[in-house]
């Protein structure tokens, strides 16, 4: 210990600290701080790179996946649009149809209608021209028969007995 | 078939041994070879005046030195500059205007014109130690460290501006500087606080782990082994501790909750003991790791001219080699030991924690 006292240098001591502690300050300005900056910059780069890969991984993936599913998507709805243009074809035949139908019977029943007010109609003709040609047969009868006098007792005859006969 | 031939050369060098040995020289060398190394390791571990690469003697027994003088910086009733040349390294007094210095066992002391020095009964110097703030060797091996730390990383830096990629050797250096971050920094004091510290554990790691490696170069260079040189970085790390020590820090320090009130009294002291003795223990580590390193690996290489014998010098080379590796292993270790102990006692001191818990 007292040799080691005694070896002290005072002079040796006090350049050591004196170089020493430029030497830090020194290469603190001109080296360790670009040195370690750039290394961190470049660390933080590294990383930012890596992660935006992955990030760019993940959306290609999301891009896949989202083209996947339009894909499916397209597909699913052609398959229902074309189900559904069906269904339209086949409504669309069946209501045709339908109407037709309807359309039909009712122009029938128009028809029959027709055909029945018609008849009526010309049964009433046929009728009043069956009375006035009755009633102008019966007139000239009657006048044929008004003129003799024993035809007229004839007819009233006739005439009670069908009219009892009714 | 090869490990007869293994054997068999053993052998070989077995018999031959003693013949080896006998060649080494007569027993007065051998003693004093030990004495010269020892006298070397001693030399290597002190600090010196001017940067000395090797000695060698002449054959006219002239001690003649390879290596470059350093100036030499004294406070001495006003500054005094002068080259180390002047000591002849120890071997003359230094004339700088009025006064005169000469070196005594590494130190400068001031004399008169003759350099006599006087010495007290337990064998100090007593003559006056001027203020030396000389550019020793190992001052002058930290600014050369410091100057290519940050040639080094200001260059490093500066290849960020064009590419997020460093180029040349921030490529390996950048991992480093990473593991620092990641490995050390960041689990010690946490991601909310460990960016202020950064500055400080780089620097330190980088620094430590330089200087261990220029240790193991053959230039003798040898700064860590000064209890100068890591007090100065211990106390640094005990300051910064200090100062940005968070309330939790002083509070588990002065009144540690969860324990009885008694205990609190009792473990002020100890732990306002331990702040001081955390920073202790990392001077004390990395001063003597590397200290006890150096004496073993020149220890050894010592000891290849000690044996001057086939089989012991090409052990102690192989024992030398090894413990080599081992110590650029510890040069590092050590740099790694110092700042994660350094981040560790930072990250105590930021830490926040839930009270009153049970400790």
């Amino acid at each position: 210990m007292e040799k080691l006292i005694e070896q002290f240098s005072l002079g040796l001591f006090f350049w050591q600290l004196l170089l020493f502690v430029g030497l830090v300050l020194l290469l603190k300005k001109f080296a360790w701080k670009p040195i370690l900056d750039a290394v961190e910059t470049r660390e933080s780069d590294i990383k930012d790179a890596i992660s935006a890969a992955a990030d760019a991984k993940k959306d290609m993936e999301n891009l896949q996946a989202d083209n996947q599913k339009l894909l499916k998507e397209a597909r699913a709805e052609r398959e229902a649009m074309l189900k559904e243009a069906r269904e339209l074809k086949n409504t669309m035949i069946e209501s045709a149809k339908t109407e037709a139908k309807e359309e039909a019977s009712k122009l029938v029943a128009h028809a029959q209608a027709a055909i029945e007010s018609e008849k009526k109609a010309a049964i009433a003709d046929l009728k009043s021209v069956v009375a006035e040609l009755s009633i102008s047969i019966a007139e000239t009868v009657v006048r044929e028969e008004l003129s003799d006098k024993s035809k007229q007792e004839k007819l009233v005859e006739s005439m009670l007995k069908d009219a009892t006969l009714n | 078939m090869r490990s007869k031939l293994t054997t068999r050369l053993i052998t070989l060098l077995f018999f031959i041994l003693p013949f080896l040995s006998m060649a080494g020289g007569e027993k007065g060398a051998e003693t004093d070879i030990k004495s010269e190394i020892k006298a070397y390791i001693q030399h290597h571990l002190e600090d010196t005046y001017d940067f000395g690469l090797w000695s060698y003697t002449t054959d006219e027994g002239v001690h003649e030195y390879i290596g470059f003088p350093l100036p030499v910086i004294l406070w001495d009733n006003g500054l005094q500059v002068f080259s180390s040349s002047k000591f002849h390294h120890g071997e003359s007094v230094a004339h700088v205007g009025d006064a005169h210095y000469k070196l005594d066992h590494g130190k400068i002391y001031k004399t008169d014109a003759e350099g006599t020095i006087t010495y007290d009964e337990t064998h100090h110097a007593t003559n006056v130690k001027p203020l030396d703030l000389s550019i020793t060797k190992n001052v002058f091996t930290i600014m050369i460290v410091s100057l290519l730390l940050f040639f080094v990383f200001s260059r490093m830096a500066k290849t960020y501006k064009s590419s997020s990629i460093p180029s040349g050797i921030g490529r390996i250096l950048e991992p480093i500087v990473l593991y620092v971050r990641d490995d050390i920094a960041i689990p010690n004091i946490g991601k909310k606080h460990y960016k202020r510290y950064m500055s400080y554990l780089l620097t330190v790691f980088f620094f430590v782990w330089t200087i261990n490696l220029l240790g193991l170069t053959p230039l003798g260079i040898n700064v860590t082994n000064n209890i100068a040189v890591t007090f100065c970085l211990a106390m640094l790390t005990y300051l910064i501790t200090t100062f940005t020590a968070k309330k939790d820090y002083w509070m588990h320090i002065f009144w540690m909750p969860g324990v009885p009130k008694l205990m609190r009294l009792v473990l002020a002291p100890i732990e306002l003991l331990g702040t001081f003795i955390k920073p202790f223990s990392l001077m004390i580590r990395l001063y003597a790791n590397i200290t006890a390193g150096h004496i073993v690996l020149m220890s050894l290489i010592g000891l290849m001219f000690i044996f001057k014998s086939w089989l012991g010098s090409s052990l102690s080379f192989v024992l030398a080699f090894g413990l080599g590796i081992l110590e650029l292993l510890v040069a590092a270790l050590q740099a790694y030991i110092f700042t994660m102990l350094s981040a560790l006692y930072f990250g105590s001191a930021v830490e926040e924690h839930d009270h009153d818990h049970a400790h």
